[in-house]
């Protein structure tokens, strides 16, 4: 019996038939179909969050100078509040509100006599206090079975104040996961804020999509296509504004990072303002130069590329020596990553690069198209995926602009440049490799017992469970109050951080008392 | 003390039915309390003789959770205390949680006392949500009486109800105890609401005729015992409420597929009209 079978092996023949589907282990040339962004089942201990958690705590928290008021009990707030480590700073232009947690805290006689008073309450005094220009309201589960017209009371405040306010019916039970919440999020953005600002194209414009801006990603990522000449018009949405984002439309490209959290808005853009857009990944050297070289391609400016290259040069030059002393200490170790939609394939190749191979993987909420690769897309919609509202959008003539002519555009595809295209995890997993989609803790722990993996990238969720039996652990959602890990210098952070880690593994050292000798003793009763 | 709910169909008449009997109940000299559970909170105005009883939850809304029992709940006619769930105003909020607060409230507050020898819960409509079907859960009310008449839309959503008893009966022990017929002079009215009772394994526990005297009663604001307890429609409803009095038959009901209720229905010619 191999590892995978040993593991489902244990599950009642119904939970059987449904998660053998979910976890499978990858075969050379095989084409290692998975199932995925289905229903989690009823007590397995799934690590997912809700759409609340995808609209409100992934896409739209990071958004700085939005005031974000959650409709709803007090909790849902509350742990939606400084949790996700998406720094931000304000500027002399830019508010920043991050700090802040807006909630309009419903009791119990706002669910039994409706809570739009309360939340226009809410409104008057963010207005008063901060004002803000744009507002934002998630709404949470009871506001949804009490039905609250929240997008009636944004349109009052929006004409009332005169400022943008935007309301998002994200209530946590809508869908499978936060999946469903990403995309609620990408509509009303791409409906009520991208394309309303004014400014004027400039050159060599870019937006950064799906990158969240954890503990300064994106702000490393930054410097550098700053430094090799890049305008970057907006961020979505790490250290993001409601101010950077309306213009976002005048863009020349978009740079997709996490393609499950954003990709609708990376389609929409592109059909409504003909905004091409590429997949990079700027974690792990490979990937970062490779992205660095798709976008130079891209705009196929000499100055530029050569720019690029000294850049490339320049910054993996500083980092090659420290880099390369940590490999030597992580050289055929190898680790299990578990984290997000896309974020276990973005770590794959910086591994690789410090010797360390991804023995288990898998993701939270990812679609099958990020495992398998868009080139299986369109998806066959199920009742679950059909009660999230997908929008499309025309081309708008007045601001539709093309960077390239259609024929340019499909020489660049021809050349491999991935215009639209993303290969998903397939692309770089190792073979052999075990893959669990909805990872769950059962499964969790039962396969690194018996994959016994170096170390173990996850979350807080199954952080301790993990290090405590021994197994190095680092989380990957908010890199243990560490980071950057994206760019040049993020990979040193990173790998300084992993061969800390590996090469002290405080809870293997101990011992448990109660493992070596009792810490009762007594006599069985009864005997006589 | 028997806690007792009274459901039925929309406008059949719960209200005044609820009213009427437990101003029967009164007569014979048994305390008791009526518990309006309808956010429109006109389930006691006979009994307190027009008066608009300030409801549990807009006295908890306005004056916080300090509430004293006294300001909710008011003394009718034969001293029957009168309490009024109340509720938000229509299409906002949810007046099923709001049934639920309020007879949460009711019993932090001490309302249901030793003495009491009826609670008498008078429920909106149609089960619609679980709020609605408080008084059947948590061992509130231990006995249900459906009102209904004999048009079909009245049997059908009696047959609905039947169906949140059974569901409740295995949980929470309620039964039901009957079927009050609030007559519409429909042609062989009592026949078809005695065979659906008996369908359902429960009895047509009373018959009330229609009677005009009700409506000149309640233009009146009161019950027909105080109106006028001369009147032939004051015995029916003393009738009724020694009826309920007495009864000793609690059953857990067996509501109808839709084919079966529809063949009684027809077997009693309602579907020739």
């Amino acid at each position: 019996m191999n590892s995978r079978e040993k593991v489902l092996d244990k599950y009642s023949s119904k939970i059987y038939k449904n998660r053998k589907e979910h976890v499978i282990e990858i075969e050379n040339g095989e084409p290692n179909i998975i199932a995925a962004d289905t229903r989690a089942i009823p007590g397995i201990l799934t690590n997912r969050g809700c759409c609340y958690a995808g609209c409100k705590g992934v896409v739209l928290g990071p958004l700085k100078d939005v005031v974000q008021i959650v409709h709803g009990p007090i909790g849902c707030s509350y742990y939606t509040w400084g949790t996700r480590r998406h720094k931000s700073k304000h500027d002399e232009t830019t508010k920043n509100f991050s700090e802040y947690c807006f909630s309009t805290d419903m009791q119990e006689t706002d669910i039994v006599f409706g809570g739009e008073k309360k939340l226009k309450k809410a409104i008057k005094e963010a207005v008063e206090i901060f004002n803000p220009a744009c507002i934002m309201i998630a709404s949470t589960c009871p506001v949804g079975l009490i039905g609250d017209d929240i997008h009636a009371v944004a349109a009052e405040a929006e004409e009332l104040y005169g400022i943008k306010v935007v309301a998002f019916s994200c209530e946590g039970y809508k869908g499978v996961s936060q999946s469903g919440g990403h995309h609620i999020a990408n509509n009303g953005l791409m409906k009520n804020i991208i394309g309303t600002g004014d400014a004027d194209h400039v050159k060599y414009s870019i937006n950064l999509l799906g990158e969240y801006n954890i503990g300064g990603d994106g702000w490393e990522i930054g410097r550098v296509l700053k430094r090799i000449g890049y305008n970057i018009v907006s961020v979505m949405t790490g250290d993001g504004s409601y101010a950077e984002m309306k213009n976002a439309h005048i863009a020349d490209l978009n740079l997709v990072q996490c393609h499950r959290s954003i990709n609708y808005i990376a389609e929409m853009l592109k059909t409504k303002y003909g905004t091409e857009w590429l997949k990079v990944n700027f974690i792990g050297l490979e990937g970062i130069k490779q992205s660095l070289r798709d976008v130079a391609a891209f705009f196929n400016d000499p100055d530029l590329t050569a720019k690029t290259e000294a850049v490339i040069a320049d910054e993996e030059d500083e980092i090659k020596v420290t880099m390369s002393e940590f490999k030597t200490k992580l050289e055929g170790k190898t680790a299990a990553v578990y984290v997000g939609g896309s974020r276990t394939h973005h770590y794959i190749n910086l591994l690789k690069s410090l010797g360390v191979e991804v023995v288990l993987g898998g993701y939270e909420f990812a679609h099958r198209d990020d495992y398998e690769g868009r080139q299986i897309l369109p998806l066959k919609m199920d009742a679950d995926s059909k009660n999230i509202e997908s929008i499309t959008v025309e081309k708008d003539p007045a601001k539709f602009r093309t960077f390239h002519t259609p024929e340019r555009i499909q020489e660049l595809k021809d050349a491999g440049l991935p215009i639209e295209s993303y290969e998903g995890l397939w692309a770089d997993i190792s073979p052999d490799a075990m893959i669990t989609d909805d990872f769950n803790h059962f499964e969790t722990e039962e396969f690194i017992k018996l994959l016994k993996p170096d170390i173990f990238f996850s979350g807080i969720k199954d952080k301790y469970v993990v290090q405590r039996s021994g197994i190095p652990s680092r989380q990957l959602h908010s890199y243990d109050y560490s980071g950057p890990y994206a760019g040049f210098k993020g990979a040193v952070n990173f790998a300084r951080d992993v061969t800390l880690a590996v090469n002290t593994p405080a809870w293997e050292l101990v011992q448990a008392p109660w493992k070596t000798e009792p810490t009762l003793e007594g006599s069985i009763g009864g005997m006589e | 003390m028997r806690q007792i709910a009274i459901y039925g169909k929309g406008g059949i008449g719960k209200s005044t039915t609820t009213q009427n009997l437990t101003a029967g109940l009164g007569n014979m000299g048994k305390k008791i309390m009526v518990v309006g559970c309808d956010p429109k909170a006109d389930s006691t105005r006979l009994l307190l003789g027009g008066l608009a009883q300030k409801t549990v939850l807009d006295t908890l809304r306005e004056e916080g959770e300090e509430i004293e029992l006294d300001a909710i709940l008011k003394p009718g006619f034969r001293d029957i205390m009168c309490v009024e769930s109340g509720g938000p105003e229509p299409g906002v909020g949810c007046a099923g949680r709001g049934i639920i607060t309020s007879i949460g409230m009711l019993e932090q507050l001490g309302a249901y006392t030793d003495d009491l020898d009826y609670v008498f819960y008078d429920v909106l409509g149609d089960v619609v949500c679980g709020g609605f079907a408080m008084p059947m859960r948590e061992g509130k009310a231990q006995e249900i009486y459906i009102v209904a008449s004999g048009e079909m839309m009245a049997l059908y959503a009696a047959n609905n109800i039947a169906k949140g008893v059974q569901k409740y009966a295995t949980t929470g022990g309620i039964r039901l105890g009957g079927i009050i017929c609030n007559s519409r002079n429909v042609d062989g009215e009592k026949e078809l609401v005695e065979a659906f009772a008996k369908e359902l394994g429960s009895q047509m526990i009373y018959f009330v005729p229609r009677d005009n005297m009700v409506q000149r009663a309640e233009i009146n604001k009161k019950t027909v015992l105080e109106f006028d307890d001369t009147a032939d429609q004051a015995q029916e409803y003393r009738n009724l409420a020694e009826a309920i009095d007495s009864n000793t038959m609690f059953v857990v009901p067996k509501p109808m597929k839709q084919d079966r209720l529809e063949e009684i229905l027809m077997e009693h010619g309602l579907m020739d009209i």
